[in-house]
């Protein structure tokens, strides 16, 4: 079971690239037909720089793009079939675009028991920065892990 | 996009409904996402994982709850935006999302509104509880 141990660590940062291809599969999947994601001179005319993402993506920008997209799983020995997602926070700071290459660095904050052990709670927050150095937004996620009962 | 700058608590901002989400929706999200849980697409590791069947990935119904958000105000206005699942989201959903101005607040000096969301099913069971801090 996950423990106290585990607050502080940190993972491998992931790279990645906001791509117009992978951002449109996304946008298709999802039914989302706002131009501003699709038309680069509804966002010109918008005020952003290039094609802006939607809000949810810099969570998927960081799992496709990492070697291992589970490696938090896999560091702190979970089950990836007894976790699921509680709780998740984005801080925008600037508006990623289409062409910006970010880097994700994570680190667990916090490790939570619930229902006298039955439950732990896993607090990562992940520090977002553009190439250019800029820090652009914070993400923060509760997992939820289903402790197997004690035998 | 709707004028945001007069908008008084208690204003329903946000709403729309989505179409059902079938095995072929998260089959694409988990492609579109990077998202390669099996959980949401693999029957048999679901059921081994002890769930009757797949189930949506929570960050899918927060993507359409954002859709819904950025419907009502520009993407780039948006501060922060937050969810908890409350509630796993089955297949066929239905999802009904919905906002309204919980509050006027001044976010490092910015005059913003926070937005009280939630992603609900066609029976009115809440799956998502949110809460965004938008620029007015």
């Amino acid at each position: 079971m996950v423990d106290q141990s585990a607050v502080g660590r940190t993972f491998t940062p992931v790279t990645a690239s906001v791509e117009p291809g992978r951002l449109r599969y996304f946008l298709n999947t999802i039914g989302e037909t706002n131009a501003v994601y699709r038309d680069p001179k509804a966002a010109k005319a918008a005020g952003y720089p290039a094609i802006p993402i939607p809000p949810t993506y810099l969570f998927c920008l960081e799992m496709m793009d990492a070697e291992n997209p589970f490696e938090f799983l896999t560091e702190l020995d979970i089950d990836l079939s007894r976790v699921l997602h509680g709780e998740q926070g984005f801080a925008y700071h600037v508006p990623a675009v289409v062409g910006d290459v970010l880097t994700f660095r994570s680190r667990v904050t916090d490790v939570t028991d619930k229902k006298g052990g039955a439950m732990t709670l896993i607090g990562v927050v992940t520090e977002i920065t553009r190439q250019d150095g800029v820090h652009i937004a914070d993400m923060t996620r509760t997992i939820v892990v289903r402790n197997p009962k004690a035998s | 996009m709707a004028d945001t700058s007069s908008r008084l608590v208690g204003d329903r901002v946000v709403h729309k409904t989505f179409a059902p989400i079938t095995r072929h929706t998260l089959a694409l999200y988990c492609g579109a996402s990077g998202d390669h849980n099996p959980i949401h697409v693999d029957l048999d590791f679901a059921r081994k994982a002890g769930f009757p069947d797949v189930f949506s990935h929570g960050m899918l119904v927060m993507a359409y709850l954002s859709q819904a958000l950025t419907d009502a105000v520009p993407p780039n206005s948006i501060r922060s935006f937050s969810t908890r699942f409350a509630a796993i989201t089955q297949l066929g959903t239905r999802l009904t999302c919905e906002g309204h101005v919980s509050e006027l607040v001044d976010h490092n000096g910015e005059p913003c509104m926070k937005i009280a969301l939630v992603a609900k099913d066609e029976a009115g069971e809440v799956k998502l509880v949110g809460e965004a801090v938008v620029a007015r």
